[in-house]
């Protein structure tokens, strides 16, 4: 196994390639005579699509059996400090890094800058290459660099790119982040501090660093709450939310779909990396606390959702709660939870995105967000008022669409581990079909008014840049089966690692998961959430 | 031992290199200068400047070589400088200062119609008093240091003569300089008083005398607690460090600007280095009374540079708050380097130093684009006047934006590998609360740079800049262009590789253990 890491190592630096080609399309962008700013577009384009390509090639390259971390790359930067540039991706960072290589050229294709398109696409490739690099960093100094790191390109495409109240928003959601992830840096030399007491290694190596389990349980959930405090402004869990729906709507399309999509999994991802495998104990301990600000999250971001009269807020607040139904698979603590939130993030990216990207059209054409403003658009939009009911659905989570599978997923795993909560959660997806289908509707029933009327439908270079969103909504729906099996093994590591390194706790007995069992659920999941659509339809109607 | 053999009466010149380039250089270049006044010409004067600057540099590597032969430390002149490790670091990063401030300061003068090669010879001398701050191993000497540093530098903060603010800052300056050092003057007499010597090396002697003797200092002599508080109060004045911050603002608001960037490089890192060495070498037995001093001016100063930034809205001003945060953090590092733990220590030491080396950078860079913007009649700093920068100056806006995320202390700049190290000192002499509240506090400092930020980017400007009323264009002077890259250039290669030179970093910050 390691030989083969080493021979990939050396012959293909994957991994490093998959920071440098945006950083290096950035830098070509930036080079650019500043009056031939209409190739900055078609830079960035064959530069994330470079990207994305070969994070699909990683993809096709990974050994699907592995559970550990794949494709390591280490190369030393500050020895005494036991800093290294340490990347590494396994069945859970994997996917991130593809859907984040896939939303982008995606997102790039489907928007385009109102003005100043050179500065517009050199923030979006660096923008690219900090949030690939996040999900692969395995040290923890790394990930830090580039979690912080992609603020500054963010900020900058709500601040100058944005609209309304924009540079209000940026600020906002610039120091909002940074004060989250201020006590981390302090959090994390701890960790390393405190680990060097007991080992006498200093490392800041994530593996290490978890296998050494050196913090007594009070250190370790001090420094988890410090770490989650992090995590929770970028998720964002609820009482420190207020920042998102201000970015979400005031960004353009694509730093919406970007935030929405890639950087709000950068807390997610933190809590399963960062919490749930490093501190296993403290984050079994606290997890009561998340579950229930992940369930506050499902049940309140769905009914500020309901209210909204911007479409862009709308989804922002539905964000809110499909990121509390992720929350809740993590720290269900038990294989299914865990696979399905990771699932979920992926969905939840691909669906997101695209609801935004649509909203953005919606925009683009009728220069207004308002629901209110908006009506009959089915009539003159088609096309698109089709494609907004799949990626609808799929946000909904309608079974055969791919947000059922991860949904699914995480109740499963919630009944088992975190039974409370779950039942509590299961009603939030009821809500989400009540306030999108409500949504729907809204905008697109009834009889268009003039200008909705005469809304030009999608064009087919938009339709063509979407196509591969759907294409996934409706493929993970159908057959999750590729993404399962990859994902499987590392969950299952991290599973035997957290019942390892926790007293008295064994994975609860899952659901009863033999095949005809399941079969069943399904059978039953699929009826009931139909009827729930169909109810909310009507309801509609 | 070893430095008893080399202490010879008579005058080492060769190791003497820097001292002499500044201090004689300075000289040299007034007397040419007023003997042939061809050479009166403004570049001749920048040039020298920035000729001594590199070949202090180059005698100081050769210094160094001689320093490794002689195992790290070579006392001079009968006692009163050691050149060591330490002395090295931070002569190098002062020389680099005046490199930058001789960039910065040619463009200047040529763009205010100002004359003369006697700002050069100022900065010359100034430098010199850094150097000597930081090789002095007598309190006297630290004091003589400190002395041609400072009245150097009060001068250059009046020298601007048609500007009132340059002359108030002056005098705001003066005034207050002098009294933090009648400070400091009388803590050295404290002190003598408290333990016979004015020699560090002595000092700490005396206090290891009085430890071995079972007793604790305090009770030994509160002559001698009254003295170090003395020379805090002298050396917090130097640094910028609240509560001793007050004439911070003004004066660098009111100092032509290549001159506050000057006193924000140079004369920082020359008032810390003497700062360290005094407190480290002389007192660093005494590190339980003196340290939670420092905790709290650090803390004070972060709190201080932070939060009163917020409503400032002349950018120099802001970027005198900023700087007095900057000097919370180093003061930070101090205190972990006050550690008993000798690992907690170099790791202070060096954060520290490490902090002075990339601020110096940022800092200058900073200051150079505000000499820019700042245009004719050195007045264009408000916020205002960076409105729109980004369309008008790219460039000079897009370097300016790294100097200032690099203040901010954000990922892949050397301002994060120093506020990193500041905090892995701390955490590793386990001053969690301290660690945790100053990056806490620097988000609020984080702020300021953001203002900026958006008014270069995200503000339209109110009226044309180039308006004929107005301060006229931004002149892209290359000196004073070439410098500001120097600086972001600088500031991105430790960003990224922070560990280049990190050998001459680490025998720098193990100088003064035991």
């Amino acid at each position: 196994m390691f030989a083969a890491e080493a021979a990939e190592a050396v012959s293909f630096p994957l991994l490093p390639a998959l920071v440098l080609v945006p950083l290096l399309t950035a830098a070509v962008i930036g080079l650019m005579p500043a009056e031939r700013d209409d190739y900055a577009r078609i830079i960035a384009l064959v530069g994330s699509t470079i990207t994305g390509a070969l994070s699909i090639y990683l993809l096709a390259d990974f050994q699907t059996a592995d559970g550990g971390f794949q494709f390591v790359v280490e190369r030393d930067w500050i020895a005494d400090l036991g800093l290294s540039l340490r990347l590494g991706v396994d069945g859970i960072s994997l996917f991130l890094v593809v859907m984040t290589g896939v939303l982008f050229p995606i997102g790039i294709l489907a928007t385009s800058a109102d003005h100043d398109a050179k500065p517009y696409h050199l923030w979006i490739m660096v923008l690219m290459a900090g949030s690939i690099g996040v999900f692969m960093a395995l040290d923890l100094l790394l990930f830090f660099m580039f979690f912080e790191i992609v603020l500054v390109p963010m900020y900058f495409l709500i601040g100058s790119w944005g609209h309304g109240d924009r540079v209000r928003a940026a600020l906002k959601f610039f120091l909002y982040t940074m004060a989250g992830s201020a006590l981390m840096l302090v959090g994390i030399v701890a960790v390393v501090f405190l680990t060097n007491q007991h080992t006498g290694t200093v490392t800041f190596d994530i593996r290490e660093l978890a296998s050494a389990q050196a913090l007594t349980t009070n250190e370790a959930r001090v420094v988890l709450l410090v770490f989650a405090l992090a995590f929770a402004v970028k998720v964002p869990l609820f009482p420190l939310h207020t920042w998102l729906p201000d970015a979400h709507t005031e960004a353009p399309t694509v730093g919406s779909v970007i935030l929405a999509g890639v950087m709000l999994k950068l807390g997610t991802y933190g809590f399963l990396r960062f919490g749930l495998y490093l501190f296993p104990q403290a984050a079994h301990d606290l997890a009561p606390v998340f579950l229930t600000l992940g369930v506050i999250g499902i049940m309140y971001g769905a009914i500020v959702a309901t209210v909204q009269r911007d479409l862009k807020r709308l989804i922002a607040y539905s964000s809110i709660a499909h990121l509390g139904f992720i929350i809740l698979g993590l720290f269900a603590l038990n294989s299914q939870g865990i696979q399905g939130a990771v699932l979920q993030m992926v969905n939840h990216g691909i669906s997101t995105g695209a609801l935004f990207i649509l909203a953005g059209w919606i925009y683009e054409r009728r220069h207004t967000r308002e629901i209110a403003a908006l009506k009959g658009l089915q009539k003159a939009a088609p096309v698109m008022a089709g494609v907004f009911t799949l990626v609808m659905l799929s946000s909904i989570g309608l079974p055969g669409l791919n947000g059922f599978v991860g949904e699914f997923l995480i109740l499963l795993g919630a009944f088992s581990g975190a039974r409370w909560w779950g039942i509590v959660a299961t009603s939030g997806v009821i809500l989400a079909a009540l306030y999108l289908l409500w949504a729907y509707q809204r905008v697109f029933h009834g009889t268009p008014d003039q200008d909705n009327a005469v809304m030009p439908d999608l064009r087919l270079s938009e339709f063509l840049s979407i196509l591969p969103l759907l294409g996934l909504i409706v493929f993970l729906g159908v057959y999750p089966k590729p993404v399962l099996d990859r994902m499987e093994p590392a969950v299952d590591e991290l599973i035997t690692h957290i019942e390892a390194n926790v007293d008295d706790f064994v994975e609860p007995e899952p659901a009863p998961v033999v095949e005809q069992d399941q079969r069943d659920l399904l059978v039953e999941a699929l009826h009931e959430a139909e009827e729930k659509a169909e109810a909310a339809g009507e309801e509609g109607e | 031992m070893l430095a008893q053999t080399i202490a010879t009466p008579e005058v080492p010149w060769s190791l003497l290199w820097p001292f002499l380039l500044m201090a004689l250089g300075a000289v040299v270049l007034v007397t040419l200068t007023s003997l042939v006044p061809s050479l009166r010409t403004r570049g001749f004067a920048a040039f020298y400047t920035a000729t001594m600057a590199v070949g202090s540099v180059v005698s100081l590597y050769w210094i160094w070589n001689r320093v490794q032969d002689e195992g790290g430390r070579i006392v001079v002149l009968d006692g009163a400088l050691s050149l060591d490790y330490f002395f090295l670091f931070t002569a190098g990063t002062i020389s680099l200062a005046v490199f930058f401030a001789a960039l910065l300061l040619d463009d200047f003068l040529r763009r205010e119609g100002l004359d003369g090669p006697e700002w050069y010879v100022l900065i010359m001398l100034s430098a010199a008093g850094g150097l000597m701050m930081a090789a002095a191993e007598d309190l006297i000497v630290t004091f003589l240091g400190l002395e041609i540093l400072s009245i150097s530098v009060y001068v250059l903060a009046a020298l601007h003569l048609r500007r009132r603010d340059s002359q108030e800052a002056g005098f705001k300056y003066f005034v207050l300089g002098a009294l933090s050092s009648a400070f400091f003057l009388y803590g050295i007499a404290l002190i003598y008083g408290a333990t016979g010597s004015t020699r560090l090396s002595e000092i700490d002697a005396a206090l290891f005398i009085s430890n071995a003797r079972g007793l604790t200092p305090a009770e030994d002599s509160s002559l001698l607690l009254a003295g170090m508080a003395l020379l805090i109060v002298g050396f917090g004045f130097k640094v910028s460090a609240a509560p001793f911050h007050m004439w911070t603002p003004d004066v660098y608001q009111g100092a032509p600007t290549p001159i506050t960037g000057f006193m924000a490089s140079a004369v920082k890192v020359g008032a810390f280095a003497g700062f360290t060495r005094v407190f480290l070498a002389a007192f660093g037995r005494l590190g339980n009374d003196w340290r939670p001093v420092i905790g709290a001016m650090a803390l004070l100063s972060i709190v201080i540079g932070s939060f009163l930034a917020i409503k400032q809205d002349n950018v120099k001003r802001m970027l005198a708050y900023s700087s007095i945060s900057h000097a919370g953090f180093i003061l930070i590092g101090l205190h972990s380097a006050g550690s008993i733990d000798a690992a907690v220590s170099a790791l202070g030491s060096r954060s520290v130093l490490f902090y002075l080396f990339a601020y110096t950078f940022m800092v200058v860079g900073t200051f150079g684009v505000a000499t820019l913007v700042g245009r004719h009649g050195d007045g264009a700093h408000g916020l205002a006047d960076y409105a729109g920068l980004s369309s008008r100056q790219p460039i000079l806006a897009g370097l300016l934006v790294v100097l200032l995320f690099a203040q901010a202390g954000i990922p892949f700049t050397s301002g994060f590998w120093a506020k990193f190290g500041v905090i892995e000192a701390a955490v590793r002499g386990e001053s969690y609360v301290l660690a945790g509240a100053a990056m806490v506090a620097a988000v609020v400092g984080a702020y300021l740079y953001l203002r900026i930020i958006v008014s270069m980017y995200l503000t339209q400007p109110a009226v044309e800049a180039d308006d004929v009323a107005g301060p006229g264009p931004i002149i892209m002077a290359p000196a004073a262009t070439m410098a500001i890259f120097f600086a972001v250039a600088a500031t991105l290669l430790w960003g990224v590789l922070p560990d280049v030179g990190g050998d001459v970093l680490r025998d720098a910050a193990t100088s003064f253990l035991r």
